[in-house]
């Protein structure tokens, strides 16, 4: 596994070395960096000529201004963008912070509601649900990004914020949506007529009595979760978590579940109170270490119901834990909406089209928090939408392939549950070639980041590369185009790494 | 082995069974690979849709505006080009098109798309434009198929350090997303006529075919016809392309279907960008490009080119999906329910008939 590994490395230090000279050389051929001074009519045009090729060494050949570059590439110096005159590792930090913010969000919630539809749809293969999840997949798989994007900030956006100056739905509309919801649910559960006709109206009701809540509450422009949302929401997760990771009828699974839900709701004030006194040192660390601690006191009430299968109860007061805390932090975030809605910065829109941050907003720590939300939201759907499609494919096709496999038919046959069979034996399987395909569908993401950066102005790495190359400045160009297929290399030594831990058939043989 | 799991298989010698049996030997029996394949190509619906949609798509943009010949320009039926520039006809240059459903009745009018600021037909323009993206579409599917195939082949079938130094090649093509690479290409090549471009995009699309057809190569130089031609004295390049490919076509077909709608969005998408194609020339991502800014104000300038894309690009791919189910050997098309009963009822009347 080691020679392996290193050998991989290595071929990969190889490939980036001789992929950075020919990108070089494209490049270099690409740009005009006199292109502005061609047309210029200034009287000194031909003096600005000499000092633009003295600056840049154009002069010299391509392959020498190359190595003149790596040089001072492998020591750490990427070099000064000439147009701006600012170092690219100036340019760069604050970029890839946003690159990252936006990947990362667009990848995990693909990843989760990609793989999570598909396997539904492959459970209930060759039915209504399974054949409208493939034609909505086909036709998000078609769709131009790019249109996408201008049309969610065109029509999504303007339209939203119209909508909460004055939040009414009709209640037709409301109707409506909750018939809808309660199809969809019915079609995704499946089952026999009566019990389908159950669910979908369970689901419709639901889904009414929500949207209801959320009206006379004046919930659009006071958004929030609140005790009485935290405590239904909190067992519904404790509910859902064990059910599918353990199975109701395992009782301290399920008592650990519905202890750590109630421990939830019941620190909600404290938790207030808390945040009231962490405000000024509250960051990314802290938020994480918060739910760290969330999901090491769910693992520590789950180990303290004891029982044989104790580690079951563990994992399954973890897995409740960190999505019951995750609420009380988005309640906390969303608490500042109605300051952060008014604030002069705003201006009444406040679902933004453009750029990462508002600027001159000021606030503390949520409001930041927030205001980074509500730029990512539409960016994020944008970029979601193709990769989605993609999972949802692969997840079912190779949910489909397991599920058709005999040791499912062994699983079956020895009594094991329906539920036991789908999670443990088809679930954990189908993930194991879905590992490879992540690491190089973000490689893809990142490239399809260029897109949305630019159609809503966000200021990362893409809009950076766009920007620079339209511009004729190398040195920016290069550092970017090094930084991802350094990222493509890793990701591709990375997916073969997963797999061959994964999947014990396959010998990794250097 | 994709058996539907609600409803589990009966034991297949269970009279019902046989039914079934009866039914999938059908299927395939005294038929060719050949005919077996385009028998369930044509016979998987969201597919032949998808074609008919593309052929009429084609016609359409070809003879409405005609289109050149070496030299020589077919002209076609429709009364503008996509340049002139006529006097608007309604204000702003709204669509003539009106839906039978409306006050005026169904009317397609001069300017049934609209046209934009200086009076060009929208309904020309995009003609124009799904005119370049299917150019692009075939050239790319050529360039691709070319060099993709000629290298997973070569390195699939001689292995060692041609394998070695081919995949390596590939493997640096791969630490460019496309996009990216396109961006610098597209500057390159300038956005002039489309061909360049096309060809550009070919130049760095065929990495995925080529390790699939790599792949495929692999697997099928062990098998004993391989042995069985080399020991009847056939050269390296018979069994390459005499022997292998025609067993590798079904891993082609299909990969180049889904890297040509793959191309499509990616030009669109570097005309957008402005590294792709650009005026005088029209493509239906430059035209997204440049009407972008008029969305609330002339929202049909942006609604048709981006149809366009999607009826192409969706219509490709569900005859890629329907390629892949048909050159699946494990893919068994499941009888419909009507037909189970049927099978069903015979065999329960043949073994009363059988009992009694």
């Amino acid at each position: 596994m080691l020679r392996f590994f290193v050998r991989r490395v290595l071929i990969g230090l190889g490939i980036l070395l001789v992929s950075s000279l020919l990108m070089y050389l494209m490049v270099d051929l690409t740009i005009d960096p006199l292109e502005d001074l061609r047309t210029s009519t200034a009287p000194n045009k031909e003096l600005m000529i000499e000092q633009r090729i003295e600056q840049l060494h154009l002069n010299d050949p391509v392959i020498q201004r190359y190595f003149v570059w790596l040089g001072h590439f492998v020591t750490g110096d990427l070099g000064t963008a000439w147009t701006t005159n600012r170092p690219v590792t100036e340019i760069l930090s604050s970029a890839i912070v946003s690159t990252l913010q936006l990947v990362t969000a667009a990848t995990v919630l693909a990843i989760v509601l990609g793989i999570g539809v598909g396997i539904v749809s492959a459970l209930r293969q060759y039915s209504s649900f399974d054949y409208l999840i493939t034609f909505i997949s086909f036709l998000l798989y078609s769709l131009p990004s790019f249109w996408v994007a201008v049309l969610l900030k065109q029509w999504a956006a303007i339209g939203y914020n119209d909508f909460l100056a004055d939040p009414v739905i009709a209640l037709p509309v409301m109707i409506g949506i909750a018939v809808l919801f309660g199809l969809l649910w019915s079609l995704a559960l499946g089952g026999p007529p009566r019990s389908r006709l159950i669910n979908g109206g369970a689901a419709a009701g639901v889904t009414f009595v929500v949207l209801l809540y959320i009206q006379l509450t004046d919930w659009w422009s006071t958004p929030n979760v609140g005790p009485v949302l935290l405590a239904v929401t909190s067992l519904g997760i404790a509910l859902g978590v064990t059910t599918l990771s353990t199975g109701l009828k395992n009782r301290r699974s399920l008592l650990t579940a519905l202890t750590v839900a109630a421990l939830g709701v019941a620190l909600y004030v404290p938790m207030q109170w808390a945040f009231y006194y962490l405000t000024p040192m509250m960051n990314w660390a802290v938020v994480l270490g918060l739910g760290i601690v969330a999901a090491v006191v769910g693992g520590v009430i789950g180990a303290l119901y004891r029982g044989p299968d104790w580690r079951q109860s563990v994992r399954t007061g973890a897995l409740t834990a960190v999505p019951v805390a995750g609420l009380i932090f988005v309640d906390r975030v969303m608490q500042v909406w109605p300051l952060y809605a008014s604030a002069n910065a705003i201006g009444g829109r406040p679902i933004p089209t453009i750029g990462d941050r508002t600027p001159n907003l000021g606030g503390n720590f949520w409001v930041v928090t927030l205001d980074q939300y509500t730029h990512l939201i539409l960016p994020t759907i944008s970029l979601m939408l193709i990769s989605f499609a993609g999972y949802t494919r692969y997840a079912r096709g190779s949910m489909l392939e397991v599920m058709g496999q005999d040791y499912i038919r062994t699983a079956r046959a020895k009594g094991l549950t329906e539920r036991t069979v789908i999670m443990r034996h088809g679930f954990r399987n189908s993930l194991i070639p879905m590992a490879t395909i992540v690491p190089i569908d973000i490689i893809t993401l990142i490239g399809g980041a260029i897109i949305t950066e630019n159609i809503f102005g966000r200021p990362g790495m893409g809009q950076m590369f766009l920007r620079h190359l339209d511009g004729n400045d190398i040195e920016p160009v290069m550092a970017y185009l090094l930084i991802v297929a350094f990222l493509a290399i890793v990701a591709n030594i990375v997916a073969d790494l997963i797999y061959a831990v994964l999947d014990p058939r396959i010998r990794v043989e250097a | 082995m994709t058996s539907d799991l609600n409803t589990p298989q009966p034991p297949e010698d269970s009279p019902v069974g046989e039914a079934e049996n009866a039914i999938e030997l059908h299927a395939v029996e005294g038929k060719s690979q050949g005919q077996i394949v385009r028998e369930r190509f044509f016979g998987h619906k969201g597919a032949m849709a998808a074609l008919v949609a593309l052929i009429l798509i084609a016609i359409l943009a070809l003879s409405s505006i005609g289109f050149p010949v070496f030299g020589w320009y077919v002209g076609g039926w429709w009364q503008w080009n996509p340049y002139e520039t006529p006097a608007l006809v309604n204000p702003g240059g709204a669509p003539t098109l009106t839906m039978p459903w409306g006050d005026a009745g169904f009317a397609i009018g001069s300017h049934p798309f609209g046209q934009d600021t200086l009076g060009r037909d929208i309904f020309a323009r995009t003609m124009k434009g799904v005119q370049t993206s299917l150019m692009i579409m075939v050239v790319v599917g050529i360039v691709v198929t070319v060099i993709g195939v000629i290298i997973g082949a070569l390195s699939g079938f001689y292995r060692g350090w041609v394998d070695t130094g081919l995949m390596r090649l590939t493997d640096l093509f791969i630490t460019m997303p496309t996009l990216v690479i396109g961006a610098v290409l597209g500057k390159l090549v300038g956005g002039a006529s489309a061909l360049p471009l096309a060809l550009a995009l070919g130049l760095i699309s065929w990495t995925t075919l080529a390790r699939l057809v790599r792949g495929d190569f692999l697997s099928l130089r062990e098998r004993e016809f391989v042995d069985a031609a080399r020991v009847a004295g056939a050269s390296d390049s018979r069994i390459i392309f005499k022997h292998i490919l025609p067993n590798a076509m079904g891993v082609i077909i299909v990969a180049v279907t889904l890297l040509m709608s793959a191309a499509i969005l990616l030009e669109t998408a570097l005309s957008y960008l402005g590294f792709g194609i650009h005026s005088p020339n029209v493509s239906l991502g430059s035209m997204i490009s440049e009407y972008q800014s008029s969305f609330s104000t002339r929202p049909w300038l942006f609604w048709w080119p981006g149809l366009f894309i999607i009826a192409v690009v969706l219509s490709v791919n569900f005859i890629g999906d329907g390629l892949r189910d048909a050159f699946d050997p494990r893919q068994k098309k499941l009888p419909s329910a009507r037909a189970m009963k049927r099978a069903d009822r015979i065999a329960q009347q043949r073994t009363g008939a059988s009992t009694s």
